[in-house]
């Protein structure tokens, strides 16, 4: 529907239903954007503007009138407002609904979730990998300066693997068993480089040297189920860092790796991070691995920003229960030891019916201190300290309480049972 | 890798002898389980009204009434060093590889094969070819553009060659055009060393007929195999590195996805090797699947016998070769 009023196939395309003119009952299910009660309104009276390759809505809130301002130049990257949604025979997948964020040169984020929070959905759309699929992309991504979600699928193409990279989880089905390590490493270097083969070898031998593969000239011919799954993580690393890339996406780098392994890969991502200068964002559900190498932190639940702050923000006065939650479960041996690991209860919610409100609220302790809410109102992002946000319903200093006198001092059961009563 | 190519030599070796065993035991002592004495095999072997003493001179020169280890031990031993018959008052020489000799026709088998494995070869890797080549090709853009009008229009067509019999689409194809428009009269084999041009026009009809058959089961196979390594994560790892979504295609997915083909191509080629039973008798094409028909319409059991080993030979051969390409292509397998 939104391709046929000519908004062009990266629009906003939170809201298809919308695109047609005087539609009269725009409800939040159909138009696919309840994250503001004017917003489905306001985009019946502004409709799209038509023309051009990419929509941008007219009107509205603040973030919106914000988001039409420049990209700033300190930030490598800048993401705002990005939606990636799946139509589906079920109905509409919001994978990602509306996150923001700024990466500066140099610097780690760390994007933390659960399993289908759309952590990994945020960072195939950050190097255009939804093109050609189902996705509908929404919101802006300036890599640089370039903005990425309207760009020409060519022209991102050229960028992938060249001004930004990615490692993924997994590393023996993320190398093809067919081809060496050497030939995969050669590739990448040979699609954005005009070198000959011979030269693009060479270049694989010394990436592997860099990641610490030991006799590289040798193991160059090999092929990834010849490799340990430390090496083929290298392997993957040096593949992702043959074109000295501007940002580095990790997703998830060390899921699949023995646990000595792990911290191996994580100081060898963030030396060679020292020593590229490069951006990186660093995904993980797992917040020890983000504890030690991020500077900014980024809570998802649902495909939303639940927190968004610096890492000492999250780990030091954490504002929001989900927060809490995945402390509270988190194993750590720089505390004094705890009887019990919390889990946070329940599953994370579908994303085709997120729950109405606070997404996390059927799983929060403290819905019920909001008066009803956290059940009826999603809760916009709103500062909690200098740089600190946070998407919750309970006021400031009832954040800062609850963590305070029931979270951090006793991170036990008890203190779920307790609010409960 | 050589000693890998010698153990499955000496393996598809032992193969044959078990398969040779269990075709001697199928038509010379299941019989006798079934009540049958060697006076009666060689009765079958004696022609209308026969006397008792032919049967048993038959019986005596077969060597029918000798223990079942003395018979194939003979069996075996013409193979590698032939054997004499003596057929009526003169004796036969049937030179090695002798796979029986046929008293109906009154020959040797291992010539009557000889004789119609270039029709069946002919026939076999022409329409091989046409095959692979649309086959995989329709697969791999049915999987790419999934969903479209292309991808249903293909499958079903494809679904309509697998169900379609040869000898309607075969029946079908030689009315139109070697009939009401004779594009192509007059189907019979020409051998290609004769005249090459004519060897190709004569067999278009039966290769595009039985290429039409397993085209369609190998765009479908095709069609799978692209959607599941499209999923792969190494796909994925591809696109990331930017390259453009030709060579992913390709290099990275085609490849991956054609090796299960391989395996099922072995078999297929290496049975229809042994005759294309249903394509021969609709184009009357003298080749091993009509050989086989008349034998055993005529219950020639060195006919029978001999066809089966050979189909057998074929198809272990085919598959020492796919494992082989096997372990070219993926370097997992390589020992």
């Amino acid at each position: 529907m939104a391709a046929g009023d000519g908004t062009g196939e990266y629009g906003t395309t939170g809201e298809p239903a919308a695109g047609g003119d005087g539609a009269q009952t725009g409800d939040a299910a159909r138009t696919g954007d309840t994250t503001q009660a004017g917003d489905s309104e306001s985009g019946r009276r502004g409709g799209w503007r038509p023309g051009r390759g990419r929509a941008t809505r007219a009107d509205r809130t603040q973030a919106d009138l914000e988001s039409m301002s420049p990209p700033d130049p300190r930030y490598m990257l800048e993401v705002r407002d990005l939606r990636v949604h799946f139509p589906t025979d079920d109905g509409l997948v919001k994978a990602v609904d509306g996150i923001s964020f700024r990466l500066e040169r140099g610097r780690t984020l760390g994007i933390v979730g659960e399993s289908g929070s759309g952590k990994s959905v945020t960072s195939l759309a950050i190097m255009g990998m939804h093109h050609g699929g189902s996705a509908k992309l929404g919101g802006q991504i300036y890599l640089d300066g370039e903005e990425l979600v309207g760009a020409d699928p060519a022209r991102v193409r050229r960028l992938r693997g060249s001004k930004m990279a990615m490692i993924f989880q997994d590393p023996l089905s993320a190398l093809h068993p067919y081809y060496t390590v050497g030939h995969q490493i050669a590739e990448a270097y040979l699609v954005h480089n005009k070198v000959s083969k011979k030269a693009a070898k060479a270049h694989a031998v010394e990436m592997l040297d860099r990641v610490g593969i030991p006799n590289p000239q040798a193991r160059v011919d090999d092929y990834p189920h010849q490799f340990s799954g430390g090496m083929r993580q290298r392997t993957m690393i040096a593949m992702a860092l043959s074109c000295d890339p501007e940002l580095l996406i990790a997703d998830e780098p060390t899921t699949a790796l023995d646990v000595t392994v792990q911290a191996q890969i994580l100081d060898l991502i963030s030396s060679l991070q020292q020593e590229f200068g490069s951006a990186v964002i660093m995904i993980t559900h797992d917040l020890g691995v983000v504890a030690e190498l991020a500077d900014d932190i980024l809570v998802m639940y649902a495909g939303r920003t639940t927190e968004y702050g610096t890492s000492e923000d999250i780990f030091d006065r954490p504002a929001h229960p989900y927060a809490w939650g995945l402390l509270s479960s988190m194993p750590r041996l720089d505390r004094a030891r705890i009887k019990r690991l919390v889990p946070i209860p329940g599953t994370p919610p579908s994303l085709i019916n997120v729950p109405s409100g606070c997404p996390f609220h059927p799983r929060c302790a403290y819905a019920a201190r909001t008066n009803g809410k956290s059940e009826s109102e999603v809760p916009p992002l709103r500062s909690v300290g200098l740089g600190h946000e946070a998407a919750c319903h309970l006021s400031a200093d009832e954040q800062r309480e609850i963590w305070a006198e029931l979270v951090k001092t006793r991170l036990s059961p008890a203190v779920r049972s307790r609010e409960d009563a | 890798m050589v000693t890998f190519i010698v153990r499955r030599l000496i393996a598809a070796v032992f193969l044959l002898i078990i398969v040779s065993m269990v075709i001697f035991a199928i038509f010379f002592w299941l019989p006798r389980l079934g009540g049958q004495t060697s006076y009666g095999l060689a009765t079958q072997y004696v022609g209308r009204n026969p006397t008792r003493t032919a049967v048993l001179q038959v019986e005596h020169q077969l060597g029918l009434n000798q223990p079942l280890w003395v018979q194939y031990w003979h069996y075996l031993r013409a193979i590698f060093i032939g054997e004499h018959y003596s057929s009526g008052p003169s004796s036969v020489y049937c030179p090695p590889p002798c796979f029986g000799y046929s008293f109906r026709s009154q020959q040797p088998v291992w010539p009557q094969m000889m004789a119609a494995l270039p029709v069946t070869l002919s026939l076999a890797i022409g329409a091989s070819i046409i095959w692979l080549i649309s086959g995989i090709t329709i697969g791999v853009i049915s999987a790419l553009k999934r969903g479209t009008i292309f991808d249903r229009l293909s499958m079903g067509v494809a679904l309509a060659g697998v169900s379609l019999p040869i000898f309607f689409t075969g029946l079908i194809s030689l009315e139109l055009f070697s009939y009401k428009w004779p594009i192509f009269p007059n189907v019979q084999f020409v051998p290609f060393s004769q005249n090459p041009l004519l060897w190709a026009r004569n067999l278009v009809l039966p290769w595009v007929t039985l290429a039409f058959l397993y085209a369609a089961l190998y765009a479908r196979l095709t069609r799978s195999g692209m959607l599941e390594t499209m999923n792969e994560d190494y796909i994925r790892t591809a696109r990331a590195k930017g390259l453009q979504e030709r060579t992913v295609i390709t290099k990275h997915a085609l490849r991956a996805a054609l090796t299960p083909i391989l395996t099922i191509f072995g078999m297929d080629i290496g049975l229809l090797i042994g005759g294309a039973i249903l394509t021969e008798v609709t184009f009357s094409l003298h080749g091993l699947g009509l050989f086989t028909i008349e034998a055993v319409n005529n219950q020639d059991f060195p006919e029978i016998m001999g066809v089966v080993m050979l189909t057998a030979f074929f198809v272990v051969i085919a598959n020492l070769v796919v494992d082989i390409l096997y372990a070219v292509v993926d370097p997992r397998v390589r020992l």
